[in-house]
C-alpha cells in the first residue's frame, strides 16, 4: 500500500522533473531571445545594440525580467478582474505545452504522440483565447481592436497553415512528429521543403503571422492601435504576454524545422563520406541550429518589413495562400501516389 | 503582360528579398554607435552649451549691464537688475539665469556688445534639487573663471 503510494510519487516528481528540463531551458531561451531581436535589429539599423549590462548586454534579459517583476501590477477599475489576469496565463501556457510533443532527436522526446501534429496545433490555436480575453477583460478600445484583429488573423492564417501541414502529413503518412521527421531521412535534398516548397512557404508566413510578428503585428500595432490586446497589462502580467509572443516564435521555428527541414537529420546524409565524418554530431545540435536559424529569420523579417496594412493581410490569407495550398496538395496527392523519387 | 510581371514578382517576393538583401547587408556593416560615456563626438567652437560671464584680463567684470540680453532673450530667461557702483561703473547686482526656460539659442552672446555673458561647450551638468535650475551670478562668473581659456580659445579659432 505505501510502497504503491510512493512509487506514484516517484512517477509524478519524474514527470515533473522531465517537464522542468524542457521548461526551464526555453524559458531561459525564450529570455535571451529578446536579446537576440533587441541585437538583430540594432545591427540591421547600423547601430550596437544592448552592450551594457553584462559582457556585451548578455545580462539584459535578466535585468529586464527582474524589473517586470518588481513593477506593479496594475488592474484597471472596470477591467474584468478574473479573465484579466488569467489571460496572460492563458496565452503562455499552451505555448509552453505545446513543446512536450515535440521531439529534440530521436530518442529526446518527452511525449512521443501518435497524433502529435494535431496536439501541436491545438496547443498553438489556443493561445489565441489568451489574445482574445486579454484584449476583452481590458475594457479597452485599443485593447480590443487588438484582440478583434488577432483573433481575425489567427483564424485566417490557421486554415492555410493548417492545409499546408496536411501537405506534409500526406507525404510522411503519420501524425506523429517523430515519423515525419524520419519519413524525411537523407539529406538536405530529401527533406520536404523540396517537394512541398509552396506549402513550405506558405507555412512560413502562416508562422509568422500565427505568432503575431511583424510584418503581421497588426494585434499589437504600436503606431496605430497602441500595444494592441496588452495595452493595459504591466509588470508580470506583460511579461508573460512578451514570454507567450517568443515561446511561440521558438515553437514554429521547431515545427517549420521538424515538418520542412528534417529535424534532428544531419543535412549531409547524402554525402557518404562527409556524413561519416560527422556521425559524432548529436542531433539535438542541428535540431537546434535549425530552429536557431528560423528564429533568426524571423528577427530578420521584423528588421526589414512595415506591418501589412489589415485588407492585404486577409487578401493574402483567404486568397493567395489558400488556393496555392489546395492546388499544391493536389501535387501531393499525385506525387505521392506515383510514389516519385526520391522522397516518396 | 505588365500586369502579369507585377502578379508573378509579387508572387514570388521578389522585391521582399530585395529588401532582406540589402537588412542583411547592413547587418555586418561597420556599427555607428558612439558608446557615450566612454566615447565623444568632437564638439563645435559654437556649441551652445552652459551659460558663463566673463571677466577682463585684470579681473573687473565684462558685464556693463546694458541688459540687450536680457531684451533679447525669446524665453525670458536672463533677470537683470542694475547699479552704479561709487567708482562710477555701472554693473548688475542680480544676473539670474532660469536654465529650464532657456532655449539655447545663443542670442544673448551674440547681442551682447562687451562680449560678457557666453555659452560654453559644457553639455553634461545636471540640478540636484529643484532650485538649482536659476543660476545667480556668482555661479556664472565661476563658471567663467574656471573654463576662461577655453572660452577665449574658441572664440579665437572661430573669428579667424
Amino acid at each position: 500500500m505505501v510502497q504503491g503510494f510512493l512509487d506514484q510519487v516517484l512517477v509524478i516528481v519524474f514527470i515533473v522533473l522531465k517537464i522542468l528540463c524542457i521548461a526551464i531551458p526555453i524559458m531561459l531561451l525564450v529570455a535571451y531571445t529578446t536579446l537576440a531581436e533587441r541585437k538583430v535589429i540594432g545591427w540591421v539599423q547600423v547601430r550596437k545594440g544592448p552592450n551594457r549590462v553584462g559582457f556585451y548586454g548578455l545580462l539584459q534579459p535578466i535585468a529586464d525580467g527582474l524589473k517586470l517583476v518588481l513593477k506593479e501590477f496594475i488592474v484597471p477599475t472596470k477591467a474584468n478582474k478574473f479573465l484579466f489576469i488569467v489571460a496572460p496565463l492563458l496565452a503562455l501556457a499552451p505555448s509552453l505545452a505545446a513543446w512536450s510533443a515535440i521531439p529534440f532527436s530521436e530518442e529526446l522526446v518527452l511525449a512521443n504522440l501518435d497524433v502529435g501534429l494535431l496536439y501541436v496545433l491545438a496547443m498553438t490555436s489556443l493561445g489565441v483565447y489568451g489574445i482574445i480575453i486579454a484584449g476583452w477583460a481590458s475594457n479597452s478600445k485599443y485593447a480590443f481592436l487588438g484582440a478583434i484583429r488577432s483573433a481575425a488573423q489567427t483564424i485566417s492564417y490557421e486554415i492555410a497553415m493548417g492545409f499546408s501541414l496536411v501537405g506534409v502529413v500526406m507525404a510522411a503518412g503519420s501524425l506523429n512528429l517523430s515519423d515525419i521527421v524520419l519519413a524525411q531521412k537523407g539529406g538536405f535534398f530529401h527533406w520536404y521543403w523540396l517537394p512541398l516548397f509552396p506549402l513550405c512557404a506558405v507555412y512560413a508566413i502562416s508562422a509568422v503571422a500565427e505568432t503575431n510578428r511583424a510584418p503581421f503585428d497588426v494585434a499589437e500595432g504600436e503606431s496605430e492601435i497602441v500595444a494592441g490586446f496588452h495595452v493595459e497589462y504591466s509588470g508580470m502580467g506583460f511579461a508573460l504576454f512578451f514570454l507567450a509572443e517568443y515561446a511561440n516564435m521558438m515553437l514554429v521555428s521547431a515545427l517549420c524545422t521538424l515538418m520542412f527541414f528534417g529535424g534532428w537529420l544531419s543535412p549531409f546524409e547524402f554525402i557518404p563520406f562527409l556524413n561519416d565524418y560527422l556521425l559524432w554530431i548529436p542531433g539535438l545540435f542541428w535540431f537546434l541550429f535549425k530552429t536557431f536559424t528560423f528564429l533568426f529569420i524571423l528577427l530578420w523579417l521584423r528588421a526589414t518589413f512595415p506591418r501589412y496594412r489589415y485588407d492585404q493581410i486577409m487578401r493574402l490569407g483567404w486568397k493567395i495562400f489558400i488556393p496555392v495550398t489546395f492546388a499544391w496538395i493536389f501535387v501531393v496527392a499525385f506525387l505521392v501516389r506515383f510514389k516519385v523519387s526520391p522522397w516518396f | 503582360m505588365f500586369k502579369l510581371t507585377k502578379m508573378l514578382k509579387s508572387f514570388f517576393l521578389i522585391e521582399l528579398f530585395q529588401g532582406l538583401k540589402l537588412t542583411g547587408r547592413y547587418l555586418f556593416s561597420n556599427k555607428v554607435t558612439i558608446e557615450y560615456p566612454e566615447e565623444k563626438i568632437p564638439k563645435s567652437h559654437r556649441f551652445r552649451g552652459l551659460h558663463a560671464l566673463r571677466r577682463y584680463p585684470d579681473g573687473v567684470e565684462r558685464c556693463i549691464a546694458c541688459k540687450l540680453c536680457e531684451a533679447v532673450c525669446p524665453a525670458l530667461a536672463i533677470t537683470i537688475e542694475s547699479q552704479v557702483t561709487p567708482d562710477g561703473y555701472r554693473k548688475t547686482t542680480v544676473y539670474d539665469i532660469d536654465l529650464f526656460k532657456c532655449v539655447y539659442c545663443g542670442l544673448c552672446q551674440e547681442v551682447c556688445p562687451v562680449e560678457a555673458i557666453v555659452l560654453t561647450p559644457i553639455s553634461e551638468f545636471h540640478f540636484d534639487t529643484r532650485s538649482d535650475h536659476i543660476i545667480n551670478k556668482k555661479k556664472l562668473l565661476q563658471i567663467g573663471d574656471s573654463y576662461e581659456t577655453k572660452i577665449a580659445y574658441d572664440r579665437r579659432v572661430d573669428t579667424c
